[in-house]
């Protein structure tokens, strides 16, 4: 993820289980900045899936638990 | 049907067991699940199937064992390489209980032949190793009204989830698969073979409870699993109701294109 400066670090979340600070609002533009792929991602929050579709109107908040699931296809 | 002596015996830590009892375990034997891929995922769900009873058993599996799978699909063994999975597979499952009944494919999972293998079982379990499979599998489950219980594993983790009519499918959080260049597969990149077996094991256990008719499902959930960690997370969800599948207005409606590899029946 894009490293801001410091004056610009406004919120701190975690994304899977690393503390990271981010300028995104929604969680449409985290995923934009951290470059997720269009599919076989799925966003998590606080334990809670969000649909892709959803992205865009969940906004972020400070402290919150992102995880970020890769579909995993091994058998 | 009334239990045999012989059964009452094997099954006895079952039938003592509280909130289980004989019914369930009559439903168990009375139950049918099939099985699609024996590797690491099926390995275990295969045995602890047989073990506990569950009347008929399909397994599905076109592949023949080859000495990279013996790291993690404990079914099999060295003497096994180069044989069919699936008879490796029946002949293990009536040694450890020969109380079940055992129906072999010896083919792949493909959109020609999924609906008609799902139809006679009451329950799927997919251990299959890629996209297109699984993806087949939620498909034809869903589009059967079958439940079935997905698991997916690579490097040092997993995932699972479970299905039954009216809940969230696999769609509903993969809308589509990975692009090809973004997917891992265990070939690829690894898998610790415990991983497997655990992973498989809850599989097991999510089917027979949901045979049985005990305890809570993961369903409209997906709990994932990091063996480096060792933590595992549940994730809730909702049906989604814009799903291509099991959406409101589906625009998925019958099988197709999926990519597989020819089939030979046995």
């Amino acid at each position: 993820m894009r490293v801001m400066p410091p004056e610009e670090c406004n919120m701190k979340i975690s994304i899977n289980n690393e503390q990271h600070e981010t300028q995104a609002v929604s969680l449409a533009e985290l995923a934009s900045q951290l470059q997720l792929p269009q599919k076989g991602v799925a966003i998590a929050i606080d334990n809670q899936l969000k649909p892709r579709v959803s992205w865009g109107n969940v906004l972020l908040q400070e402290g919150v638990r992102v995880t970020i699931i890769k579909a995993a296809c091994g058998g | 049907m009334e239990l045999t002596r012989e059964q009452r015996q094997r099954y006895n830590r079952h039938i003592i067991l509280d909130g289980f009892g004989v019914e369930a375990q009559q439903r168990l034997l009375n139950a049918k699940v099939l099985l699609v891929g024996v590797g690491g995922l099926g390995s275990p769900a295969a045995m602890y199937l047989a073990a506990a009873g569950v009347g008929r058993i399909g397994v599905v599996d076109g592949d023949t064992v080859s000495v990279t799978n013996l790291q993690r699909q404990v079914l099999h063994s060295t003497c096994d390489v180069g044989c069919p999975k699936v008879e490796v597979a029946k002949e293990r499952m009536l040694s450890i209980n020969p109380d079940v009944c055992v129906d072999t494919y010896e083919c792949y999972l493909s959109e020609s032949n999924a609906l008609d293998l799902i139809r006679p079982y009451d329950f799927v379990i997919d251990g299959t190793d890629n996209f297109s499979a699984k993806y087949l599998v939620n498909d034809a489950c869903v589009l059967s009204g079958k439940s079935f219980s997905m698991g997916g594993i690579n490097r040092y983790s997993g995932q699972l989830m479970t299905h039954v009519p009216g809940t969230a499918c696999y769609r509903c959080i993969f809308p589509e698969p990975p692009r090809k260049q973004d997917v891992e597969t265990c070939a690829m990149v690894g898998v610790l073979g415990p991983v497997a077996g655990m992973l498989g094991t809850v599989q097991a256990t999510e089917c027979v409870k949901c045979l049985a008719g005990v305890g809570q499902l993961l369903t409209d959930a997906m709990l994932t699993f990091d063996a480096l960690s060792m933590q595992w997370e549940r994730y809730e969800l909702s049906r989604r109701q814009n799903c291509e599948l099991c959406g409101d207005s589906p625009t998925i409606c019958e099988l197709k294109e999926y990519a597989f590899q020819p089939c030979k029946m046995r």
